[in-house]
């Protein structure tokens, strides 16, 4: 049988432009505008200095087979979303070809041409239209298109009233309505809180039993080692690695680590900028590792270990000094504080000169997102050495209960159990 | 079942044919994307399709009252009232259905950037959309020709066809400009400037005969001087050079295709740039 996704050589270069007054003056910037317009929609014209030649994607192959669910995973810029667009036919391929032998429908976005001066009634006739489907089929799907959202009451209100939630909720509703034998989704199920998220990974699934075939794109591995059979690993615009969906998570995961030059762990604090130091700068570096004294580069799962070895100088003998390293989340709230001085039994031994303090935590179980890492140095109870934002740390999703839902709201993860007068606490395991 | 079905995506260069079948199968996309542009046009707004009229019946007073009472235009036949506004009804149409056409993609980015069909239905929506326009203010003609007890002609029959050419006229530039207006923003500029110079070398405010017979036929090669001669003489009766008006609806038509491949061959890279 044909693959239903033939996906040859597929290359996809940009022509990165820089403003071009922005050198050369006026003249040099005329000139180039006129080039410019001389060759309008031929990029294979010989290009000015001012261009820059970027590959996105470079000779991409891999075949879909009818009822395949594909994950395809990568670290923001690798390629995905030039993937995804140019299977959607949005951007043409620079080299290669697909053949696509099926109807499909892609959903690199939620509610695509919303228009916030119509009603939720009014989007789900244009969205669905512009999504490919007949009048008809939306006719024949609206009330469960309806339900689905759970916006009855709102079906008549305009969109611009609409939450973010309410408007993430109609999008999908109209989209897993598309009745197409390839889907191609593109991390939409990162928005929407948690409810509709696990209302549309199990839409997802269904689909994905019917037999109908997906193409998925997302940063979220549980969902990716929950939904799909095989995954592909890109990096760098090539296929890195081709396999199961498990074996491509933990191959990415791996990655991640492993991929990082000898260095990348370590993060040198001789340039910091934003710093304030009492007389001379005192902390030198950072170095990160995660299990097993495994470098870290970056990404680290939910529930991780992470151990920061922090290298910093005592400039006369002392006793009294604390280092501290405090996690600030996104929107700049503290979220965790590690002082040296809260270990019990300390040795309180005065020290002078290079000092190496690590400090492990062994399970970092905050959730997903960037942390900005703020470390700093007390000496006699007076702020010595204090850098701001030395270092992010990117938490990333995993399947930290072991059941695919992945945490996403508040701040921790914390371990727990449920139970009711039925099911009793498992003793066992107290 | 998915072998009735197959496309192939490659790399596109030059010149493209226009897709008529995928135009087809899309059909009802162009539909829904009037329908849009007509609901929004006048949401929020106090009078409502009001202004679809209201536009070239205050344009139409001023013309009548600085060109005709003060500047002492005359028109060629009907009263100037009914002149002026069988001018304006396809100007105001042209030049309204060309600055919005020229600026649909850059407005709709997201439908761009995001979603795959045939992206030539975003200008010729905005076009599409503002033949309800067209059609109120021929509603405001009629009763103000029954006001005049001004006759109407067997000539109406030939309507369609000027309105066709306006369409076609009106599209081939719109095509043409808002593909422009994705790699440069300088068309969103010079549109209206050249819409406000446009109505002086159009046949709305004097009649063609002003002109000296020699640089008639060159009016013609404007598409809108024969558009709004052929209103005039179609609604009104006005006997009309066909010379000048059949150049200008072979202007039409080929402003129309030529609109159609420049936009195609620009198309494949709307996504990248935009």
């Amino acid at each position: 049988m044909q693959p239903i996704l033939q996906i040859e050589h597929l290359s996809k270069e940009y022509v990165l432009t820089r403003d071009s007054f922005e050198q050369g003056g006026v003249r040099a910037g005329l000139a180039r505008k006129w080039a410019a317009l001389r060759r309008f929609g031929a990029p294979n014209f010989p290009d000015t200095n001012s261009e820059e030649h970027f590959w996105a994607l470079k000779d991409v192959s891999f075949n879909v087979n009818e009822g395949d669910v594909v994950g395809i995973i990568g670290r923001n810029g690798a390629g995905k979303s030039t993937l995804l667009k140019i299977v959607s036919r949005i951007t043409d391929p620079t080299e290669g070809r697909v053949v696509v032998r099926a109807r499909m429908a892609s959903l690199l976005e939620v509610g695509t041409g919303f228009h916030p001066e119509l009603t939720g009634r009014e989007n789900i006739f244009l969205n669905g239209a512009i999504l490919g489907m007949r009048k008809a089929e939306i006719v024949a799907q609206f009330d469960e298109i309806v339900a689905f959202a759970e916006l009855e009451q709102f079906l008549d209100t305009p969109v611009k009233h609409y939450s973010s939630g309410m408007h993430v909720r109609l999008g999908f509703a109209v989209a897993a309505h598309l009745n197409r034998e390839i889907l191609i989704v593109d991390e939409v199920l990162a928005v929407g809180d948690m409810a509709f998220q696990k209302k549309c990974l199990g839409k997802m699934s269904e689909v994905s039993r019917v037999g109908r075939t997906v193409l998925f794109v997302s940063h979220n591995m549980a969902a990716v080692e929950n939904l799909c059979r095989r995954g592909i690993v890109i990096n760098g615009g090539m296929i890195a690695f081709e396999g199961t969906a498990k074996e491509a998570v933990r191959e990415y995961l791996g990655r991640v680590s492993g991929s990082r030059d000898s260095t990348g762990h370590i993060v040198d604090l001789s340039e910091a900028s934003d710093r304030r130091f009492a007389h001379v700068p005192l902390l030198k570096r950072l170095e990160f590792f995660t299990e097993d004294n495994l470098p870290l580069a970056s990404d680290l799962q939910i529930g991780a270990r992470l151990q920061v070895r922090v290298h910093f100088d005592l400039p006369e003998l002392t006793s009294d000094f604390n280092v501290g390293l405090g996690f600030d989340n996104s929107y700049g709230q503290r979220v965790f504080t590690a002082h040296s001085q809260f270990q019990p039994g300390r040795a309180a031994q005065a020290r002078v000169g290079p000092q190496v303090y690590t400090c492990d935590i062994p399970s970092l179980t905050l959730t997903p997102g960037e942390y900005s890492l703020r470390v700093w140095l007390e000496i006699n109870n007076t702020e010595a050495d204090l850098i701001n934002d030395a270092v992010r740390i990117r938490v990333i999703e995993s399947d930290y209960y072991g059941t695919g839902k992945v945490p996403w709201n508040g701040a921790f993860v914390l371990k727990h159990r449920w139970w009711n007068e039925s099911t009793k606490y498992p003793a066992s395991r107290k | 079942m998915p072998s009735s079905f197959e496309v192939t995506i490659r790399p596109h260069r030059g010149w493209q044919p226009i897709d008529l079948r995928e135009i087809w199968l899309y059909r009802e996309l162009l539909a829904f994307l009037v329908w849009r542009d007509i609901k929004i046009r006048y949401r929020q707004t106090l009078l409502g399709a009001l202004w679809a009229v209201l536009q070239p019946l205050i344009a139409m007073l001023i013309f009548t009252f600085i060109f005709n009472r003060l500047a002492g235009v005359k028109s060629d036949g009907p009263p100037y009232p009914l002149f002026a506004l069988a001018g304006l009804a396809p100007w105001t149409f042209f030049s309204t259905a060309v600055s919005q056409s020229s600026n649909s993609l850059v407005s709709n980015q997201q439908l761009v950037s995001k979603i795959y069909f045939p992206r030539v239905f975003i200008p010729l929506g905005s076009v599409g959309a503002l033949l309800l326009d067209l059609g109120l203010t021929l509603i405001l003609l009629a009763l103000l020709m029954v006001h005049y007890r001004w006759p109407v002609s067997l000539t109406l029959f030939w309507l369609p066809i000027f309105i066709a050419a306006a369409v076609l006229a009106t599209s081939g530039v719109g095509l043409t400009l808002s593909a422009f207006n994705v790699s440069f923003r300088d068309v969103k500029y010079a549109v209206p400037f050249l819409i406000q110079m446009g109505i002086f070398v159009t046949p709305v405010i004097y009649p063609i005969r002003d002109i000296p017979g020699s640089w008639r036929i060159l009016m013609g090669l404007n598409p809108m001087t024969g558009v709004v001669l052929g209103f005039r003489y179609a609604i009104l009766g006005t006997p009309s050079p066909w010379p000048v008006m059949g150049l200008s609806l072979a202007v039409s038509v080929i402003l129309f295709i030529s609109g159609l491949l420049i936009f195609r061959r620009m198309e494949r890279r709307f996504a990248d740039i935009i």
